[in-house]
């Protein structure tokens, strides 16, 4: 790392890295710069300069539209408030049902194993034996067959937002409530699942061990010697992820999946912006409320 | 042993074993219980569901779950093919720029570096970008802006900055002050100090957390196009509407794709620096 350098003369000066090493982070940042470059060029040319020119006259037009906020709509939005709470209460509620058998298929040491005839086990491509399989004796093979599914539960259900869960939704089963408790619980089993079987497969092997050596079957050992170790895990994700759910309801009215998302998008359309001030506000104090009360739940848990 | 303890013991032989509650205040057990059962019919019974309008959808559940075996890329290609260039160059633009301001942000809201004044304005910032949501955001700047990437450029290079200067601030305060301090015994100005005392410091943690927050702009850019602001998600939403399930699971499968690569590359890269 440290190097010396002679400059002119016989004198010697510190620096940090090598010549070579220089080069290398000069290019690196050349073709970074580059690449930045190349996006801003599309980004610019996309973007109607005209308008973001003209921005500081319209943002001072819309917030002078939008205050003071309409006090007296607040009325109306008992109803939609409620519907959000809901949704990401019963969203979260779903979620853990759904998650917890998910977690438990892709934990690998509570995994199901299926034997396998040794055959298959010598003919399955090395990288499927590595995920898959454990050897249990001089010819016995296992095979964790749930495993890869619930990983691609797990995958799947994180990768998409919320958002496009109940857009899906809204179009299979209809607007409403429904859609957005099915979107958020949807979108809620891979992120309580994967937490979840991160710490199943963190428990204390010595207590469950205890627990098989009284003669417990496999579901009193799961009851007894696995739940409890998990329960400050659950009851820590669950609240988490209730806090999440909140912020994320909050919107999910906008592509009709109930809420007071809903009542933004319809204030929005008819540009009635000290509604809309009203509802970013009720929003924004939902958000920190729901922050408030996970932050303290979890404080009294763990 | 003292002899209440082995009391209590020899009450407790020949009794079966009961778990034991998870609250211990009786109260406090059954008033949570009662509660969390009103609260429950109360909300179940709120939610209003069309049992036949979700049958008639089942059906068209089921085709979009089989439309996952047939994914149809080729169909709308031209628009798939913009739309994701257009999330991608959202997520590389606004990552850039949300990361080149969130390090000065960053340090400003170490209290252990920056001045009252300063730190408080940072804090500020940093407050109000967290407790807005991306799509919220979005919606405003669009209305400001006009339609287009540049709208979903700038909402996500500012939630990138309420993300990131966060967590490098929470990183400087807890840093070793030692190493700070032997970089300024040599003379070093306030720059020097920044940049060989505690730059090195937080430089891994900030390389695994950019690139963790490129992998979130990138799933959000997909929601944002709902909105107008650029990018996949408009591709979504019209293939949505027009019932086009085999492209609307072709793109998600993109999505998935694009994610799952980001994920193994951040893990990747975490592991290397760390």
């Amino acid at each position: 790392m440290v190097t010396t350098k002679k400059s002119g003369g016989d004198t010697y000066v510190w620096q940090r890295r090598t010549n070579g090493q220089y080069m290398v982070r000069w290019f690196g940042w050349l073709i970074g710069v580059m690449i930045f470059m190349w996006a801003w060029n599309y980004i610019s040319g996309a973007t109607t300069w005209f308008y973001v020119k003209d921005a500081p006259r319209v943002t001072a037009d819309i917030f002078s539209r939008a205050t003071p906020p309409k006090w007296e709509y607040i009325y109306q939005l008992g109803g939609p408030i409620w519907d959000t709470i809901n949704i990401a209460t019963l969203g979260t509620i779903i979620a853990l049902f759904l998650a917890i058998p998910v977690a438990f298929l892709a934990a690998t040491n509570t995994t199901p194993q299926v034997p396998i005839h040794p055959v298959l086990a010598r003919i399955m491509p090395s990288p499927m034996r590595k995920l898959l399989l454990t050897k249990t004796g001089e010819n016995n093979y296992t095979m964790a067959l749930f495993r890869p599914i619930a990983l691609l539960v797990i995958v799947s259900t994180r990768s998409i937002n919320s958002l496009i869960w109940a857009l899906l939704l809204v179009a299979i089963i209809g607007p409403g409530v429904f859609a957005g408790i099915m979107a958020i619980s949807i979108r809620s089993i891979g992120f309580c699942a994967k937490l979840l079987y991160e710490s199943i497969e963190e428990i204390n092997v010595i207590q469950v061990e205890a627990v098989t050596a009284t003669g417990a079957g496999k579901l009193q050992t799961l009851v007894y010697g696995i739940v409890p170790q998990i329960l400050p895990t659950l009851a820590g994700v669950a609240v988490f992820r209730w806090d999440i759910n909140i912020r994320e309801s909050t919107i999910l009215g906008y592509v009709g999946a109930g809420g007071i998302g809903l009542w933004l998008q319809s204030s929005m359309n008819i540009l009635a912006w000290s509604q809309v001030s009203l509802i970013l506000l009720v929003i924004l104090v939902a958000v920190v409320v729901g922050e408030w009360v996970s932050a303290k739940v979890r404080g009294a848990i763990i | 042993m003292s002899i209440a303890a082995s009391a209590n013991l020899t009450a407790m032989v020949g009794k079966a074993w009961k778990k034991p509650p998870f609250i211990k205040k009786p109260w406090l057990r059954w008033g949570l219980l009662i509660l969390s059962v009103v609260y429950l019919v109360l909300a179940i019974s709120s939610v209003e569901v069309d049992w036949s309008r979700v049958y008639i959808g089942l059906e068209r559940g089921a085709r979009f779950v089989t439309a996952f075996a047939n994914p149809d890329f080729s169909s709308q290609w031209e628009n798939i093919s913009e739309g994701m260039y257009e999330s991608i160059v959202m997520t590389v633009a606004s990552s850039v720029v949300g990361i080149a301001i969130s390090i000065p942000i960053g340090l400003g809201a170490a209290r252990n570096i920056a001045p009252a004044p300063v730190y408080f304005v940072c804090r500020g910032i940093i407050s109000i970008s967290r407790a807005l949501q991306e799509f919220v955001i979005a919606i405003l700047l669009v209305a400001i802006f006009g339609f287009g990437p540049f709208a979903g450029f700038v909402t996500l290079s500012f939630a990138t900055i309420g993300f990131l200067s966060k967590l490098l601030a929470e990183e400087i305060e807890a840093m070793d002050p030692i190493q700070g301090e032997a970089v300024k015994a040599t003379g070093a100005r306030w720059w020097q100090w920044i940049n060989y005392g505690v730059q090195p410091q937080f430089m891994p943690r900030l390389i695994g957390l950019s690139i963790y927050r490129v992998d979130i702009n990138f799933r959000e850019s997909a929601i944002l196009g709902l909105v107008g602001a650029g990018g996949i998600g408009a591709t979504l939403a019209t293939s949505f509407d027009r019932y086009d399930y085999d492209t609307s699971a072709a793109i998600l499968l993109m999505i998935i794709g694009i994610v799952m690569v980001l994920e193994y590359v951040s893990g990747f890269v975490r592991g290397k620096v760390q």
